[in-house]
């Protein structure tokens, strides 16, 4: 099916406009979900009878936990396409895996800062070196700046895909080590544990929990789309420079004989 | 599998016959990695208490400071002269390559090993507690690091910015083995009372991992 | 409402950072579109760009 109105130069199609609609009317439930229909953690001591909890800074969590779920999702999809190329050598693969690791990172970020600020008033500090989901976090997004990094540069694009999709793969062979590592290393210093835990999850959080995730795997959805389309037309631009240079070429040896293409000019 | 450890074995020498000659591990790299002890002890204060508190740790990252060293210039003597259209034109099967020249770091490696521990003695006051331990995690460790810095190397090679681009894509997945280690040395030097052996096991299953993983993507990475 | 500024801290970098990024894409399409024949563009019914 192709759009009569296509001649407008962008990468949205149909689908991804209503996908892109869809999306932002998600993210305002979310929103009014998030700051008006829920309420703030505050629990009753058992023994003092102070009001303890989160208070209000439990609403980052509508937006931290689902793009954190997010995050993996991506990379996950990045190393399964990079798989993908490996064996099938197509370049579907690997726009889709280069796609899905540029998108993912910019949530890996967005997962460590918003973390690191929904910390501080919870858990009293901006860093913890001791929580391990938190400490894998940091390591794999490192493991994706590499990745991303390898795929600014100017190697051949063949060559260039499979480095990186070997970096991807190892990047995820490696990620159980590094969880294992840092569980066993954290294990000497006496932390507080994850207060997710204690979170007393009621109906109504557990459902902007789970809109969260829905309208983050939109957003997602919607970016990878438009990264994956971007990706393709960087290829097919590539592509069609040559053929556009090799076509000057022959013309102009039609038009002024081989003499001047060589460049001798008498 | 035997000609496959006799081609390895052949690059494995090449490599170390052209470092003994050209003298870069000995007038370089290992200058450099005493200066890193050194500008620890600086940057630590000079107090011995602490130094031999963390001297598990400081090892580890001049182990490492020197791996990115020792991998670039493994890349860098293949890409003088194009070296490694004459490897690949040899004939020697990709895996025998990566083996061998991961082989080759390997010992460089080891030799900066017992030289740091020297350095950390000398400079850190520190002690040898558990020999064996600190033979077997040293062994292990140097394997894992030198086979995931060789798979890494064959990544950044030939490209304008190599230098900048393997530590980036190197030290992230290293975490694990820089975690294991200094965990497994602050047993063997009695820095901190841990079990050095849950470590090394960590550690060996690393290597195992790496090796297998870099010799059967090596063949994929250069086949252009 | 307690810690707002925390609340306006998290959500508003992420707003931020997600709009910036949207749009730089955006971007990127419209600007690689132009120099595509029409023929490329058309995403259901695309060709391999390359082929092997």
């Amino acid at each position: 099916m192709t759009n009569p109105t296509s001649s407008v130069a962008t990468t949205g199609s149909p689908g991804s406009r209503a996908l892109g609609l869809a999306t932002l009317a998600g993210l305002v439930g979310l929103l009014v979900l998030a700051f008006v229909l829920t309420e703030p953690d505050v629990r009753i001591h058992p023994s003092t009878g102070q009001e303890i909890g989160q208070f209000d800074a439990v609403r980052l969590l509508y937006l931290h936990v689902p793009m954190a779920v997010i995050t993996y999702v991506a990379y996950s999809l990045a190393a399964f396409a990079s798989a993908g190329y490996l064996i099938k050598r197509t370049p579907w693969w690997d726009v889709t895996a280069h796609a899905a690791a540029e998108v993912g990172t910019v949530f890996c970020f967005l997962v460590l800062v918003t973390g690191s600020i929904w910390g501080r008033p919870v858990w009293n500090t901006w860093w913890e070196w001791g929580d391990v989901r938190l400490m894998t976090t940091l390591i794999l997004f490192l493991m994706f700046v590499g990745y991303l990094a390898l795929r600014r540069t100017a190697a051949d694009p063949r060559v260039q895909a499979r480095r990186a999709a070997v970096v991807a793969l190892v990047a995820i062979v490696d990620l159980p080590l590094v969880n294992r590592s840092v569980e066993w290393w954290e294990n000497r210093t006496l932390h507080q544990k994850s207060t997710l835990g204690e979170l007393k999850i009621e109906d109504l959080t557990l459902f902007t929990l789970m809109v969260g995730f829905l309208v983050f795997l939109m957003v997602f959805s919607w970016l990878l789309l438009h990264r994956f389309r971007v990706g393709w037309l960087t290829l097919a631009a590539g592509e069609h420079q040559v053929a556009a240079a090799i076509k000057e070429r022959r013309a102009e040896a039609d038009g002024s004989g081989v003499a001047s293409a060589v460049g001798e000019t008498s | 599998m035997k000609s496959l450890l006799s081609e390895a074995w052949l690059v494995a020498s090449k490599d170390l016959r052209i470092e003994a000659r050209s003298r870069v591990l000995t007038n370089q790299v290992a200058p450099f990695a005493v200066l890193v002890l050194v500008l620890f002890g600086f940057a630590l204060d000079a107090d011995q208490r602490t130094l031999r508190m963390f001297a598990p740790g400081l090892f580890w990252v001049a182990v490492l400071l020197c791996l990115l060293l020792a991998v670039q210039r493994s890349s860098a003597v293949e890409s003088a002269d194009d070296a490694a259209t004459g490897l690949r034109m040899a004939g020697l099967a990709p895996a025998a390559v990566f083996l061998g020249k991961s082989a080759a770091i390997f010992v460089q490696l080891l030799v900066l090993e017992l030289l740091l521990t020297a350095g950390i003695i000398v400079f850190y006051g520190s002690s040898v507690k558990n020999l064996f331990l600190w033979l077997i995690a040293g062994l292990v460790t140097a394997l894992a690091v030198a086979t995931t810095g060789m798979l890494y190397g064959a990544l950044a090679s030939g490209l304008g910015v190599r230098e900048t681009l393997l530590p980036i894509l190197l030290l992230p997945v290293l975490a694990p083995v820089l975690i294991g280690a200094t965990r497994a040395y602050d047993d063997a030097l009695g820095a901190a009372a841990v079990d050095g052996w849950a470590w090394t096991g960590l550690l060996a299953m690393f290597a195992v991992v790496a090796s297998t993983l870099g010799a059967l993507a090596y063949g994929a990475l250069v086949e252009d | 409402m307690t810690h707002l500024g925390y609340l306006l801290g998290g959500w508003g970098v992420a707003a931020v950072l997600l709009t910036v990024y949207a749009v730089s894409v955006v971007r990127r399409g419209r600007a690689l579109s132009v120099s595509v024949p029409e023929d490329k563009r058309r995403w259901l019914t695309s060709q391999n760009p390359t082929d092997d």
